[in-house]
């Protein structure tokens, strides 16, 4: 386990290294941004998708898993990204993949799925630094590779891919919220929707610390795991593109009454747990 | 204040001819085209304000959407932000020099926002002392990359030669006092609201109140701090003790505090959206298409800047 996130996080710094130096190709490239961006978007992820996916081929829009965002992030900070699997083959993926080509450290996150736990939809929100492909890519118990993707136009104006208030996201760091929402009402399934909210400045770093001039180290949520009992509902690494103050809401499958537990862990090692009793009625 | 109407006018009709243009080169003459006059007007005695236009920063405006401001004392000029680009900067200060011939010993800038600093370098061959709010400094490191490198598009390149994030030499941590020689400026460090570094100044000998962007009139207001926070200390703004304000963006001398009315009313109604939406569990993506629409008739740029407002303060809100 501990190996396996060394190692992804040793990928994350190659591909920062190498989003780095091509977003200076970028920068000098002028400022017709619009239409070279979707270029520029899939070369990084043509030089990057050996890295993180190895050679295996990668099936596009099969349908198994697909990713909606808007089309122009209105907050470059909080952009919001519904990730959906088909109910049919949910149980056979093994783990999703998020990748937004020109963010400093493209991989987002991976979450992995719990046996059965029947999630087919989980929502979150991420930061975007540019013009880029967002990429999900689902990972299937046969080791097959599918991708949905959608282009997303970084936002107007003043927003920034950037803490909104430094002192309040530092003061409540680790406070955490569950809300639990009843199926809805015509579902015949078991599905429950659940929304966990992480109090964490989540920050990717690549900023300097305007006093001493050294660079602030990212901090960021980089593992989290989301059970029921002791049956894993859904785990994610990485991180590091994710939204401050960490969001997740998805649909789960809900197996007997045991309490709903979620631990959360830093790059600082900080860790942080707390625990609901499961809210059958919801909201 | 002693300023020479008759300059003044000398002032304003060489450039109008063109000559003063020749003698500032490219950047002057690129404002002119856009723009003939760069107007500041003497909104009280011895304080000048510039109004910007309710758009967004684009290659036409110069990036000149926010007001600037002007205050001179007995041997001291203050400059309120400033602008958007370095050719509106140039005009900026071409038009003070025609109003005072005292140094301009501050520039003080209100927040991070492009709008507002981008025009820094152009003032640092006058040698003022630059203030900002104590985590100015922080919030340019965090965002002015990033600043530099999405407004090429919205800018232009060549708008975009020479601009660069010039950090404050002088933070305020609460409140600090400028002395202009016979004047003192008083300015204040604000909590979150608009940002997380808004800093307002106050012209208590003529009762001017330069509120940066936390105060919009006609120009939505735009959310990049907290609105909670803007909305908590809404009653502590109010009591400024000013007759007139010049806000961010809008009428450069308007009535004070009655000009806090309209993004009041917005932020309240925006809120009230937000937190039914939240509570009947509607996701963000979906509820910040229809949240704080009622006040769309009210103001310029809504639909360039609501959706947005509404993210990020659904965010916020959700931890109600």
């Amino acid at each position: 386990m501990r190996s396996n996130i060394f190692c992804k996080l040793r990928r994350s710094v190659a591909a920062l290294l190498f989003a780095a130096a091509a977003g200076g190709v970028l920068v000098f490239a002028g400022p017709a941004a619009a239409q070279q961006s979707m270029a520029g978007s899939e070369k990084i992820w043509n030089a990057l998708k050996g890295d993180v996916l190895g050679d295996r081929p990668i099936l596009l829009d099969t349908g198994l898993i697909r990713i909606e965002a808007p089309k122009r992030a209105q907050d470059a900070a909080l952009v919001p990204v519904d990730i959906y699997i088909d109910p049919a083959k949910a149980a056979g993926v093994k783990t999703v993949t998020m990748v937004i080509d020109v963010n400093p450290a493209p991989v987002a996150a991976t979450f992995q799925l719990g046996r059965d736990s029947g999630v087919t939809h989980l929502a979150t929100r991420v930061r975007v630094n540019d013009y880029s492909w967002l990429r999900v890519i689902a990972e299937t118990d046969s080791g097959e590779l599918h991708m949905s993707q959608t282009f997303v136009k970084a936002s107007g104006g003043c927003s920034a891919p950037a803490v909104k208030n430094s002192k309040e996201a530092l003061a409540s760091m680790g406070q955490m919220k569950l809300r639990q929402f009843a199926p809805p009402k015509e579902s015949m399934t078991k599905a429950q929707e659940l929304q966990l909210m992480i109090r964490h400045p989540n920050n990717s770093g690549l900023q300097r610390d305007p006093l001493t001039q050294y660079f602030i180290p990212a901090h960021f949520v980089q593992n989290l795991s989301i059970s029921q009992g002791d049956r894993l509902i859904l785990s994610m690494e990485g991180g590091i593109s994710i939204s401050e103050d960490p969001n997740f809401r998805f649909d789960f499958a809900v197996h007997g009454t045991d309490d709903i537990q979620v631990e959360a862990v830093d790059t600082d090692g900080k860790v942080f747990t707390d625990k609901w009793p499961l809210d059958p009625t919801g909201l | 204040m002693p300023i020479d109407p008759v300059r003044r006018r000398m002032m304003k009709g060489l450039a109008s001819c063109g000559v003063a243009a020749l003698s500032c080169g490219i950047a002057r003459r690129a404002f002119a085209a856009a723009d003939a006059d760069f107007a500041l007007r003497e909104i009280a005695d011895g304080v000048f304000a510039f109004q910007g236009v309710n758009e967004l920063m684009h290659p036409e405006n110069e990036g000149a959407i926010c007001n600037l401001g002007v205050v001179v004392g007995a041997d001291a000029v203050a400059v309120i932000d400033s602008g958007g680009s370095l050719v509106e900067a140039q005009a900026f200060i071409d038009a003070i020099a025609e109003v005072t011939a005292k140094p301009v010993r501050y520039l003080i800038n209100t927040h991070v926002h492009p709008d507002h600093i981008f025009g820094n370098a152009a003032f640092q061959a006058l040698g003022p002392e630059i203030v900002g709010h104590q985590n100015l400094p922080a919030a340019l490191e965090a965002r002015g990359e990033y600043y530099l490198r999405s407004y090429r598009e919205q800018l232009g390149a060549k708008l975009m030669e020479g601009i660069k994030i010039v950090p404050p030499t002088l933070l305020v941590d609460d409140t600090l006092e400028l002395d202009l020689g016979g004047r003192v400026l008083e300015l204040k460090a604000w909590e979150a609201a608009h940002t997380d570094n808004d800093l307002t100044v106050l012209d208590p000998s003529s009762g001017t109140f330069f509120a940066g962007d936390l105060v919009f009139m006609g120009h939505l207001p735009t959310i990049d701090g907290s609105l909670l926070g803007w909305l908590r200390q809404m009653d502590a703004l109010a009591a400024v003790d000013a007759r007139r304000v010049v806000p961010g963006h809008g009428p450069i001398s308007s009535e004070w505090p009655a000009a806090l009315e309209p993004e009041r009313r917005y932020f309240e109604a925006l809120a009230a959206d937000l937190r039914q939406a939240i509570k009947e569990g509607t996701p963000l993506a979906e509820a910040v298409k229809t949240a704080g629409r009622s006040e769309a008739p009210n103001w310029a740029l809504f639909d360039d800047y609501n959706e947005r407002n509404a993210t990020a303060a659904y965010a916020e809100l959700e931890w109600e």
